[in-house]
């Protein structure tokens, strides 16, 4: 039933996006934003956010290490420990306007390495996985009524993710066309079919003759592709939330960020995932035009990445990762970190990152100060614990609320 | 728990829905045997439908009323009348897709309607010829699935009656030269050349539908045949052909050519339509025929190189119970080759998007996005372009471009899904003990569960019954 609801919605929608005239600006539009962008597969927090200041991270990041600052493929400064990854220049510029924020060490509650598992601790709010089956943006949504009985919330997906699942209603919507599958998923496709020379032989053949097997490899066509794929979806979510009676809050999500093997440092397939992401914004940035100071995105990952490179030029499921918000309102221009240093010592059982921030506190801190929510709201119906989630302060720029 | 659940499922059935296999277990061989009558009562889904005469009178007379119009107004394709005629035949094909595909989904008979499908495709009659597309999906219920507990000769002879296999292959207007119509018509000489016989139902009838290309008839015999099928035709309520009911089978004994005809060597000397029936009838109990539709059946079910030993079986039962289709369908379950032979047949794309949706226990409401995925796929619902019907083997649908499509309608319906099914649940239930252990490993591994539903789905595993 939830399957064919959604599926209704996105209908719906679809038709209503294509009436938009353009971009509308609000003349007494005085509502925050939100936008999340979900990463699937554990983004590297160590290749977004790389702590070149820290003596032990070239040692054992090794050939993903990133340059220090100045030089030819470094990292774009951030202050002296952190350093931005070099794809990622718009976000770059947006933290020396003081509009881009990171946060680095930080995880869910959730300990294991399933990606699976992970995203469901990631987007519940959970500490356990208990309340599996509804998003803490869905139950932040309560207090957020939307105008005119809209919805105040809208995936931009082909269903909605659990972050934006519950009782409170939601809509969606996404591009009518067929999506392209991720590189990563027809890469993992091709090891299946290893061993059955019927399905093998068929794929490579479809790859090679639509040059996808380029692609692959990180030649630009086919970052061409995924990077289109990302904008489009940024535009979308642009028209949608800029709308002064639209939904103020956003979910996309993104995959392909599972980097097992040659994920690359300065340049590579991972670099090629910055960069989209980082163009991304910039188009969202620029649809919203005015309605941009008004807005936070905040792009989270389940989990991090081994701190070590593994065999295969990639890094393994980890532990901690790192969190970026960008946008007008934000109080940016600073790296949030309790940084717990690199030394074999300070890893996390001895192979990841180890994580010093609960996510959940940034996400408290956003629906608070951000969306205005109280507290004591936020601690009985959207993070639940027995022990209160704490908060992190200061993460917008007050006076814009 | 063991293979056999999963055999029954997938090999028979059109894919497993949850809780399937579990019911399966205790006897899959009974189970299975269990759904040979079909369902009891007309499934939901396809008793919503209208009845073939009914539309089939209507849209002749939208293409009369086209036809009158272009008359007057001169030649003008893009008129009214024209695209009312080409949306009405088109909606009464959507909805019977629809109708089909949700059907196939749900039924708890799944065994009895992929032997509705495998009939349906033996019988052919495709809907990129207008107006079939408006009958094909009726065809099936009206002709096949209600004549599916009897002999072959049954089944043949309603097939053969049906107006929409008279339409496809041309034969209601197909008049016998000694035929009373064209006796009073060589009385006015300009209509000489619009009148005649057309073999194109007698021919393929002995070639695909009995006796097969290679069942030892000659020309001399299709010519005969198609002598003794003249008069098998539709009712109109107009013009000189006024006669019977409009858009439902009419003998027209004027049409028909009299006399005795000779067919593989037997003389068929009775009156009109008895006659082709007749004919049928032998053709049905034919040795030829018996072996063909083995050979078929048991591709169909076990391998695209049927083993001989088993087409040798269903052959005898076919030929000692009188062709009782119950009798031959039993004998494909009771065999020991589909029990032990692996999962070796590459799903059709039909197949393959119809066990999707069971794997999911979810039928989709539009028909017109399964009818455009399955275009993509090389399998537009009901338009195998000839009488020959779908190609039955994995070389035939293996085009590399087509299984990139399915991946892409893979990752679109894992998307689709989103987090809301766990793609190792969705497996285990689907494919039970044939869920491998390598295809498992690549979903657990995946990096979200619409990465890991589009492994599962795109896997061998998945794709193969």
């Amino acid at each position: 039933m939830l399957l064919r609801r959604d599926l209704l919605k996105v209908m719906t929608l679809g038709s209503l996006a294509a009436g938009f005239p353009g971009l509308m600006f609000a003349r007494a539009d005085t509502e925050t934003r939100l936008v999340v962008i979900i990463l699937r597969g554990a983004m590297d927090g160590m290749a977004m956010l790389a702590p070149y200041g820290d003596g032990n991270y070239a040692r054992l990041r090794g050939p993903l290490a990133l340059a220090p600052p100045g030089h030819e493929g470094g990292v774009l400064k951030a202050d002296g420990l952190f350093g931005i990854h070099p794809a990622m220049e718009h976000t770059h510029s947006l933290y020396l306007q003081k509009q881009a924020l990171f946060v680095h060490a930080v995880a869910t509650p959730y300990r294991e390495r399933s990606h699976f598992d992970g995203q469901d601790h990631l987007e519940s709010g959970s500490s356990n996985g208990y309340f599996k089956r509804d998003g803490w943006l869905n139950r932040a949504l309560q207090p957020l009524a939307g105008h005119d009985g809209n919805e105040s919330a809208i995936a931009i997906s082909q269903n909605t993710p659990l972050l934006l699942r519950g009782s409170q209603p939601v809509t969606s919507w996404a591009p009518s066309r067929m999506p392209d599958a991720e590189d990563d998923t027809l890469i993992r496709l091709q090891s299946l079919y290893a061993n059955d020379p019927f399905f093998a032989k068929r794929l490579r053949q479809a790859l090679d003759s639509q040059e996808i097997a380029g692609g692959m490899s990180g030649s630009r066509q086919g970052r061409g592709n995924q990077q289109k794929q990302m904008e489009e979806l940024m535009k979308a979510t642009a028209k949608f939330i800029a709308v002064p009676k639209g939904p103020r809050i956003a979910v996309l999500e993104s995959g392909g960020w599972d980097t097992h093997a040659r994920q690359g440092a300065a340049s590579g397939s991972l670099a090629n995932k910055f960069a989209s992401l980082d163009k991304g914004i910039a188009v969202l940035q620029q649809g919203l035009g005015d309605v941009w100071s008004k807005s936070v995105v905040m792009v989270i990952t389940e989990f991090g990445r081994t701190a070590r490179v593994n065999g295969t030029g990639g890094t393994d499921h980890g532990t901690a990762s790192a969190m970026l918000l960008a946008g007008g309102a934000v109080n940016g221009g600073r790296v949030i970190a309790d940084w717990p240093g690199l030394s074999a010592s300070n890893l996390y059982q001895d192979r990841d990152l180890y994580p010093t921030t609960d996510m959940r506190s940034i996400f408290k801190g956003l629906l608070a100060q951000h969306l205005g929510l109280q507290e004591r709201f936020l601690d009985k119906s959207v993070f639940p614990d027995k022990k209160p989630v704490q908060m992190t302060n200061n993460l917008v720029n007050l006076q814009l609320v | 728990m063991n293979i056999y659940p999963a055999i029954a499922a997938n090999r028979f059935g059109l894919g497993a829905r949850p809780g399937e296999l579990e019911q399966l277990h205790k006897d899959p061989e009974s189970a299975l045997l269990a759904q040979l009558g079909g369902p009891s009562a007309k499934p939901a889904e396809l008793s919503q439908l209208p009845r073939s005469d009914a539309v089939l009178a209507e849209v002749l007379q939208i293409r009369q009323a086209q036809r009158e119009a272009k008359k007057k107004a001169g030649d003008n394709p893009g008129s009214r009348e024209n695209r009312k005629y080409a949306s009405v035949v088109r909606s009464h094909y959507v909805d019977q897709v629809g109708a089909r595909v949700r059907h196939a989904i749900q039924t708890d008979y799944p065994f009895h309607e992929r032997l509705v499908r495998f009939w349906s495709n033996h019988f052919a009659v495709s809907a990129d010829k207008q107006p079939v597309s408006a009958l094909a999906g009726l065809f099936e219920n009206e002709a096949i699935r209600q004549n599916l507990d009897g002999n072959f000769y049954k089944l043949l002879l309603a097939v053969e009656t049906h107006p929409a296999m008279i339409l496809y292959l041309d034969n209601e207007r197909s008049i016998g030269s000694g035929s009373m119509i064209a006796n009073a018509g060589k009385r006015r000489r300009r209509e000489q050349r619009s009148l005649g016989i057309n073999e194109n139902l007698a021919r393929e009838i002995l070639e695909l539908h009995t006796l097969g290309v290679d069942g030892g008839y000659t020309q001399a015999d299709v010519t005969a045949f198609a002598k003794v099928l003249t008069g098998w035709s539709i009712g109109s309520d107009r013009g000189r052909f006024r006669a019977g009911r409009p858009g439902a089978f009419l003998f027209r004994e004027n049409a028909h050519e009299p006399g005795s005809q000779v067919i593989m060597g037997e003389r068929f000397q009775q009156h009109g339509f008895d006659q082709g029936a007749a004919v049928l009838q032998k053709l049905a109990m034919d040795t030829s025929t018996a072996r063909f539709i083995a050979t078929k059946l048991v591709r169909h079910f076990v391998a695209d190189k049927p083993p001989a030993e088993m087409v040798d079986r269903l052959t005898n039962v076919y030929l000692d119970s009188g062709g009782d289709l119950p009798a031959v369908h039993a004998a494909l379950v009771t065999s020991k080759e589909p029990w032990q032979q692996p999962l070796s047949k590459y799903k059709t794309p039909e197949e393959f998007v119809i066990s999707t949706y069971r794997a999911f226990d979810y039928a989709p409401d539009r028909a017109k996005n399964v009818i455009g995925a399955l275009e993509q796929m090389g399998q537009m619902p009901m338009r195998p372009g000839s009488p020959e019907g779908w190609p039955d083997t994995a070389e035939q649908w293996g085009g590399a471009d087509a299984l990139y499509k399915r991946i892409e309608w893979a990752n679109a319906m894992a998307l689709f899904t989103g987090s809301r099914l766990n793609p190792l649940e969705v497996g285990k239930s689907a494919l039970g003990a044939n869920f491998s252990t390598q295809t498992h490993k690549a979903i657990a591994r995946a990096e979200s569960t619409v990465q890991g539903m589009t492994l599962l789905l795109a896997s061998p595993d998945f794709q193969r019954r």
